[in-house]
């Protein structure tokens, strides 16, 4: 009798608790669309603000879209190649009792967890040391240190799933452990890979902590790496924060962009690893 | 000295911490025939296996002494090349693990690696180690799609014509029917006794009868030590050891 009991309470919370994470899902996307979609139009996205834009006249946050898919994807590519060999090594190069790997990971856990203003604070000192202005160069790196540890420790998992004698079939045909690593593992890993490099993609250009100071803003989309980049997450804190109702809206219809830049992101990356997955040994 | 002997073994120690996995292993293992380890679970068989190739590095905390001499080359000196010295065996494992890509590129994996890049070539050794593997035909229409695609029989084949497409001269088995059914364990044993004319095959095997239907070469092993090596027929018959007789009569498994 008392098991049963048990048995259905718990059931009674597991239920509970994931009726409460979809009902917040729905709750954050059917506040966006509800409240943006009506304010959302097709100069916002396909223009810059003119003069006043803050205050409800024309225009559209086109320079923070494109500031935000330049600073969240320079960032993206920039950590990759870093995290790459990072989660690889850790892998293919160190036993998997390394007492090396373990640090390195136990950092990288650390760096996770550091929030995204100190990232901020810190790319912004690293810019001042270097003698860069806020543009677009500071806000991808910042970006990419914010990022960096999120995408190493995730394909740091993907790649620690790959089947050791997988790696050992690649070692006795006389190949490299680089030649197993780059033509086998990743391989293997990479729809797992994709997947990790979407999270930090989002992570990355939700973010506006670690943009406020080092990319800037400005109402031109950016032309180069020098000059100041409009991001979408600043975008809709300034919209937010003025005091004209059809401007808090515009908020929300860009949050809505943003939304949708996201599930892009994660649609295209579902279709990589739908692609690359054809050859993964299961 | 050794110029005719494939792999020579000579005073091989292995400790994994602190257990002593082989004591003192000593053997030449004969060439162009099959020599079966057989032996009780844990006794070290996969291990000697695996040092033969030096498979025994990923492993944390291995310690190894003594040697294990490939053509005259001790695969476990510190200046060794070891790819090239695992370039000369092909492993079987006990589970196929075909690698992610298709069948085509799974055979052609190894002689791409040595530097064959030519596409006749490749297609030429892809064509004959698979046939060499006696599967040509099942999958000469399907070459592009993925190796996952295969039965397991099939991908132990196709591991097989990988392990052969490096031209290696030994190749090494780990228990290489234990995942399969009886169908496909009778295609890769029928397959070892026509490879037996021109490579040395060592197989590891916890199956006494596939020793006998097989071997030509027995080592009997227990706990970590090498008990007795001999012809397999004398080996079956006449063990010289009490532990070899308690094994074969099946008192002790």
């Amino acid at each position: 009798m008392r098991k049963q009991i048990e048995e259905i309470a718990a059931k009674i919370l597991m239920i509970g608790a994931t009726v409460v994470v979809a009902g917040m899902v729905v709750l954050i996307l059917g506040t966006v669309l509800w409240r943006g979609l009506p304010a959302l139009s097709w100069d916002m996205i396909s223009q810059t603000p003119s003069g006043g834009y803050y205050l409800g006249k024309g225009g559209g946050i086109l320079n923070a879209i494109v500031g935000s898919i330049l600073v969240a994807g320079g960032a993206t590519l920039l950590s990759l190649g870093l995290a790459l060999p990072v989660a690889l090594c850790l892998n293919v190069y160190f036993k998997t009792q390394s007492r090396l790997a373990g640090c390195v990971r136990a950092s990288l856990d650390v760096l996770w967890g550091v929030p995204s203003i100190v990232y901020g604070a810190f790319g912004f000192g690293l810019m001042l040391w270097l003698g860069l202005r806020a543009s677009l160069l500071g806000g991808i790196i910042t970006v990419a240190l914010m990022i960096l540890p999120i995408m190493i420790r995730a394909m740091d998992e993907v790649i620690h799933m790959v089947p050791r004698e997988m790696l050992e079939a690649s070692d006795a045909l006389g190949a490299t452990r680089w030649e197993g690593a780059w033509k086998v593992i990743l391989r293997q890993a990479l729809p797992g890979l994709a997947s990790a490099a979407l999270i930090a993609f989002g992570r990355g250009i939700g973010d506006a902590a670690s943009v406020l100071f080092t990319s800037g803003f400005s109402d031109r989309i950016p032309m180069s790496l020098a000059e100041p980049a409009a991001t979408l997450p600043l975008a809709i804190f300034f919209q937010l924060g003025t005091p004209f109702p059809e401007v808090q809206q515009r908020g929300y219809a860009a949050a809505l962009i943003l939304t949708a830049i996201v599930l892009a992101a994660s649609a295209l990356a579902r279709l990589v690893s739908h692609r690359a997955g054809r050859f993964v040994i299961r | 000295m050794t110029a005719n002997t494939h792999i020579e073994v000579k005073d091989l120690n292995v400790h994994y911490g602190t257990i002593h996995a082989l004591k003192n292993i000593h053997v030449k293992i004969p060439n162009c025939q099959i020599t079966a380890v057989i032996g009780p679970s844990g006794c070290g068989k996969s291990t000697l296996l695996r040092s033969f190739n030096r498979m025994l590095d990923t492993m944390d905390d291995v310690r190894v002494t003594g040697g294990v001499l490939v053509d005259g080359e001790n695969i476990f000196a510190a200046n060794a090349d070891v790819p090239r010295l695992r370039r000369k065996m092909g492993l079987l494992s006990q589970r196929p693990f075909p690698l992610p890509m298709s069948i085509y590129d799974n055979v052609a994996y190894g002689p791409r690696i040595h530097g064959i890049s030519r596409r006749s070539d490749l297609d030429r050794t892809v064509e004959k180690y698979l046939r060499m593997a006696n599967m040509w035909d099942e999958v000469k229409d399907r070459l592009r799609e993925p190796a996952a695609k295969l039965s397991i029989g099939q991908q132990q084949r196709l591991c097989l014509a990988r392990g052969l497409a490096v031209e290696p001269e030994i190749i090494l088995a780990d228990e290489p029917t234990s995942a399969l059914d009886p169908i496909s364990s009778r295609h890769i044993e029928q397959q070892f006794r026509e490879l037996r004319a021109d490579y040395t095959l060592v197989m590891v095997t916890h199956i006494l009868r596939q020793a006998r239907r097989l071997a030509d070469y027995v080592l009997f092993m227990y706990l970590g030590e090498l008990i007795e090596h001999g012809p397999a027929a004398e080996l079956f018959e006449n063990p010289r050891e009490e532990l070899t007789k308690d094994y074969i009569k099946g008192t002790i498994s």
